[in-house]
C-alpha cells in the first residue's frame, strides 16, 4: 500500500441552474490573455449537447485517453511511437475551429462614428486575425439549446440510444436537459503527463495537481489529443500549452478554487481523498464492467488505522489526514454512493466526481384540469391553454422510471461507463432522501412509507439527514475542507527558502513573457 | 585567397562558435521562448504536407550530409558499387525536391494564411528563405555536380575535418565551383543563425521520452525523510522549478 493524498472535487449536477459563473470567475483570473481568449478551463455545456470543443467525447475523432491492450493499457492517440511520429502534424488535435475563433466588438465605432443617417454598428472582429469576421460559434454557442438537429442531437452519448430513444428525448412536450460544468479531473492516470514528449507535464505527489511547467513546455501538442476530457489547451501566441491548475494558489493559502468559490448554485464541493497509488495501474487496466467499482475501491477509507499509518509513512500531514477524514467528497463518493466519474471508461482515473441529475429522469409531465385556475386570472393575463403540468412531485421512489424523460442508458453513457444500474442506484438514493425530507416537511407522505424507501437504498435517517445538510445547507468550511498546506511548507513548494534568507526585499521582477522569436 | 580565407576558415570558425555559445545562452536566458511554436492549432490542412514533406525530407539529408561527413571511407566503399551509389544519388535528391516542396508550401502558407500572419516575424521568413535558397543550390548540385555523395565524401568531408581539427585546409573547397561554395557557406551561415531563429526547437527534440517512464510526479522534497526526526537536516531543492 503507498498511500496519497490527492484534492478531489465532486459537482452535484441537479443544483447547477447554468449560470457560467464559474467559467467567468476562472476567464478573468487565468485565461484574459493574448492565445488564451478561446480558452474555458471551466465550461459548463448544455448536455445533451456537442460541447466543448465540439463533440470532445468522441475519441473516434480526437483520439483521446487509454484503450485497452492485451496487457494492460495504451495511450489512443499518443504515446512514445505514435507521439513521436506524428510530431511534425499531429492528425488528432483539435483545431481552433473546433472551438471557436475568439473575437471581440469594435465599441469604440459606436461613439467615433462620424455622424450620418445610419445607426452606427459595432462589427465584431476576431481575435487572432483582428479583421472583421462573421461569427460562426462563441463560448456557450450551444448553451440551453437541446433538442436542436445542430447540438443536441449530434452528442456523442446518443450513438447507444435506440433511434426511437432518441426521438423521445427529443419530443418538443417531453424536452429536458441538464447542466455539465467540466474542470480538469485532475486524474490519477494522467493521459496528458504520459503523452508529453517533453515531460513538462506532472503530478504534484503532494495534492495531485497535475500542472505544466511553462518553462520546459515546447508545443508538441501531444496532452492536447491526450486528454480525452479536452482539458489541455494550446496557447497559440506563446507555443505552449496551458491547463486548469485548480487555483493551486489559492488551495496553498487555504481558499477555495475561483470557479468554485464564485459558484452561485454552490454545486461544488472539494476535498482531500486518500488512495492507493500502488493500484493505479490495476485499475486502469480493468475490464470496462469493472472499472467504476475498482476506481472507488482504490479510493481508501481515513478512518482505516492501516491505511492510517501507510499515509503517515508516506509522510502526509496530520492535518491532512484529518481533512481527509471530514472531506465532503469522500462522504459523496465512497460513504454514501452518490457520486460518479465522468466518462470512466477513457481510464485516466478522474477525480472529479459528479452526482447525477435527478429532475431530467424524475420531473413528469401530466395532463391537469388547469381551466380553474385560468379563471382566476385577470382577463388581460396571457394564459396558454395548455393542460400540461411539469410536476417533480414524486411520492413513488421508483415509480416514474416509465415516464421518465431521460433515458438511463443515456447518463450511464456518461457517468458509468454505461452500466445502467450504477446510475439507476444513485438516483434513487437521491430519490429516498427527496421523500424522506418531504415526509419530515411538508408531512404528505406517511412515515413508514418514508422509511420503506430509505431501507429500500440502504440508507438509515441520520445518513439521510447528513446527506440533506451537505446538498442543501451546507457551509463555505463544509464544502470546502482544504487541508493546510502548512504556509511554512507552502512557499518551498515555489522556491528554496535557503537562498532568500538574508538578501533584501521582494526577489527579482521578471520580464513578461512573450512570444519567443 | 584572403577572401576565401574568411569564408572558408573565419565563418566557420565565427558560426559554430555563435551556435554553441548563443545557443546555451538563450536557453539558460530565456528558456521559456524555447519552443517549436506549432501553428497547426490555427491552420493544419496545409501544414500537413508542408510539414510532413519539409521534416521528413530534412531529416534525411541532414542524415546523409552527417555520415557522409563522420564516415567518408565507408561511403566511398559503398558508392563504389554503381548500382548502389545510384539508388543512395537518387534517394537524396528525392529528399531534397521533398524539402523543396514541403518548404515552399510552408513559406507560401506563412505568407497567404491571415491566421499564420499573426504568428510569423521577420526571422521566421529570413530563415525560411535562407533554407529555401539552401535547398535549390543543394537540388541544382546534385543534377549537375555529379556524384555529390563520392566528392563530399573524398574532397569535402576532409575540409570539414580540418575544421574539427583546427588545422583547415581550404585548397580543395577553393576549387570548387561557385554553386557548391555558396552551399557550403549558406550552411555555415544557417548554423550560426540557429540561436536566433526558432530552428533552436531541434536541440529540444524529445528523445528523452523514449526512456522515462510515461508518468512523472513530482515531490517538492521528500517528505519521508524530512519528517523522520532521526535524520538531519539536509538541502532538499524543489524539482520543479
Amino acid at each position: 500500500m503507498d498511500i496519497r493524498s490527492q484534492i478531489s472535487m465532486v459537482f452535484h449536477l441537479d443544483k447547477c441552474i447554468g449560470c457560467h459563473t464559474c467559467s467567468v470567475a476562472c476567464k478573468n483570473i487565468w485565461t484574459d490573455r493574448k492565445g488564451a481568449e478561446y480558452m474555458w478551463w471551466n465550461n459548463v455545456e448544455t448536455k445533451p449537447g456537442t460541447g466543448y470543443p465540439t463533440k470532445w467525447e468522441d475519441q473516434s475523432i480526437y483520439k483521446g485517453g487509454w484503450e485497452k491492450t492485451d496487457d494492460g493499457i495504451a495511450l489512443k492517440g499518443a504515446g512514445k511511437q505514435k507521439g513521436l511520429l506524428n510530431i511534425f502534424h499531429n492528425p488528432n488535435m483539435p483545431m481552433i475551429d473546433d472551438y471557436y475563433e475568439p473575437f471581440t466588438y469594435k465599441y469604440l465605432d459606436l461613439i467615433e462614428a462620424p455622424a450620418g443617417d445610419d445607426q452606427p454598428t459595432a462589427r465584431p472582429v476576431s481575435l487572432i486575425t483582428g479583421k472583421p469576421i462573421d461569427i460562426k460559434m462563441g463560448p456557450n454557442w450551444d448553451d440551453d439549446l437541446s433538442g436542436t438537429q445542430d447540438y443536441a442531437r449530434n452528442d456523442p452519448n446518443l450513438k447507444n440510444l435506440s433511434l426511437a430513444e432518441q426521438e423521445a428525448m427529443f419530443q418538443l412536450e417531453r424536452m429536458a436537459f441538464f447542466y455539465l460544468p467540466r474542470i480538469c479531473n485532475h486524474c490519477l492516470n494522467p493521459a496528458c503527463v504520459a503523452s508529453c514528449p517533453s515531460g513538462a507535464i506532472y503530478k504534484r505527489g503532494e495534492d495531485g495537481v497535475v500542472l505544466i511547467n511553462q518553462n520546459v513546455c515546447r508545443a508538441w501538442r501531444m496532452c492536447v489529443t491526450a486528454c480525452p476530457y479536452k482539458k489541455s489547451y494550446y496557447n497559440w501566441n506563446t507555443g505552449k500549452s496551458e491547463k486548469c491548475i485548480l487555483c493551486y494558489p489559492r488551495i496553498e493559502a487555504g481558499l477555495a478554487p475561483a470557479c468554485m468559490h464564485s459558484c452561485v448554485g454552490r454545486i461544488r464541493y472539494l476535498g482531500v481523498i486518500l488512495y492507493d497509488a500502488d493500484r493505479i495501474h490495476e485499475v486502469a487496466s480493468a475490464s470496462d464492467k469493472d472499472l467504476i467499482d475498482k476506481h472507488m475501491n482504490i479510493l481508501m477509507n481515513p478512518f482505516d488505522p492501516e491505511v492510517i499509518a501507510s499515509a503517515k509513512k508516506n509522510g502526509i500531514a496530520d492535518s491532512t489526514i484529518h481533512a481527509a477524514q471530514n472531506s465532503p467528497t469522500y462522504k459523496f463518493v465512497k460513504k454514501w454512493k452518490l457520486a460518479l466519474p465522468l466518462h470512466a471508461e477513457f481510464r485516466t482515473l478522474p477525480m472529479l466526481f459528479y452526482v447525477p441529475p435527478l429532475l431530467p429522469v424524475m420531473a413528469s409531465l401530466k395532463e391537469v384540469n388547469q381551466s380553474k385556475q385560468n379563471e382566476k386570472l385577470n382577463p388581460i393575463a396571457k394564459v396558454w391553454d395548455d393542460n400540461w403540468l411539469y410536476d417533480t412531485s414524486t411520492e413513488e421512489l421508483w415509480g416514474t422510471i416509465a415516464q421518465a424523460r431521460f433515458p438511463l442508458k443515456y447518463l450511464a453513457s456518461l457517468f458509468s461507463a454505461g452500466d445502467e444500474e450504477k446510475v439507476k442506484e444513485r438516483l434513487k438514493k437521491l430519490m429516498a432522501v427527496r421523500i424522506y425530507r418531504r415526509f419530515k416537511t411538508v408531512g404528505d407522505i406517511p412515515e413508514k412509507k418514508a422509511h420503506d424507501v430509505l431501507k429500500d437504498v440502504g440508507y438509515t435517517p441520520e445518513m439521510a439527514d447528513e446527506v440533506y445538510c451537505l446538498t442543501s445547507l451546507a457551509k463555505f468550511d463544509d464544502r470546502f475542507v482544504i487541508p493546510a498546506a502548512h504556509r511554512e511548507q507552502a512557499i518551498e513548494m515555489l522556491e528554496f527558502t535557503g537562498d532568500k534568507k538574508g538578501s533584501t526585499g521582494f526577489g527579482f521582477k521578471e520580464e513578461t513573457m512573450e512570444r519567443g522569436l | 585567397m584572403t577572401f576565401n580565407n574568411f569564408l572558408f576558415v573565419a565563418l566557420p570558425y565565427i558560426a559554430i562558435i555563435t551556435f554553441v555559445i548563443g545557443s546555451i545562452q538563450r536557453y539558460r536566458a530565456t528558456g521559456f521562448k524555447v519552443s517549436s511554436l506549432s501553428s497547426q492549432f490555427l491552420e493544419g490542412r496545409k501544414l500537413y504536407f508542408g510539414s510532413m514533406a519539409f521534416h521528413w525530407g530534412i531529416l534525411a539529408v541532414f542524415m546523409g550530409h552527417l555520415i557522409t561527413f563522420l564516415f567518408p571511407t565507408a561511403t566511398l566503399a559503398w558508392n563504389s558499387n554503381p548500382v548502389r551509389l545510384i539508388v543512395l544519388e537518387v534517394m537524396a535528391f528525392t529528399f531534397g525536391l521533398s524539402i523543396l516542396i514541403g518548404l515552399t508550401g510552408l513559406f507560401l502558407r506563412r505568407l497567404s494564411t491571415p491566421r499564420i500572419k499573426m504568428v510569423t516575424n521577420r526571422m521566421d521568413l529570413i530563415i525560411e528563405l535562407l533554407l529555401l535558397s539552401q535547398v535549390v543550390l543543394g537540388c541544382w548540385i546534385a543534377l549537375g555536380y555529379r556524384w555529390g555523395a563520392s566528392w563530399f565524401a573524398s574532397d569535402l568531408s576532409p575540409y570539414l575535418w580540418s575544421i574539427v581539427k583546427l588545422n583547415p585546409q581550404i585548397e580543395a573547397v577553393s576549387a570548387m565551383p561557385p554553386v557548391i561554395r555558396t552551399h557550403i557557406v549558406g550552411a555555415f551561415v544557417i548554423i550560426g543563425m540557429i540561436p536566433f531563429t526558432r530552428l533552436m526547437h531541434f536541440l529540444v527534440a524529445p528523445f528523452h521520452y523514449i526512456f522515462r517512464p510515461l508518468q512523472l510526479v513530482m515531490w517538492t522534497w521528500d517528505r519521508r525523510r524530512v519528517r523522520d526526526p532521526k535524520t538531519v537536516w539536509t538541502v532538499h531543492r524543489p524539482k520543479n522549478n
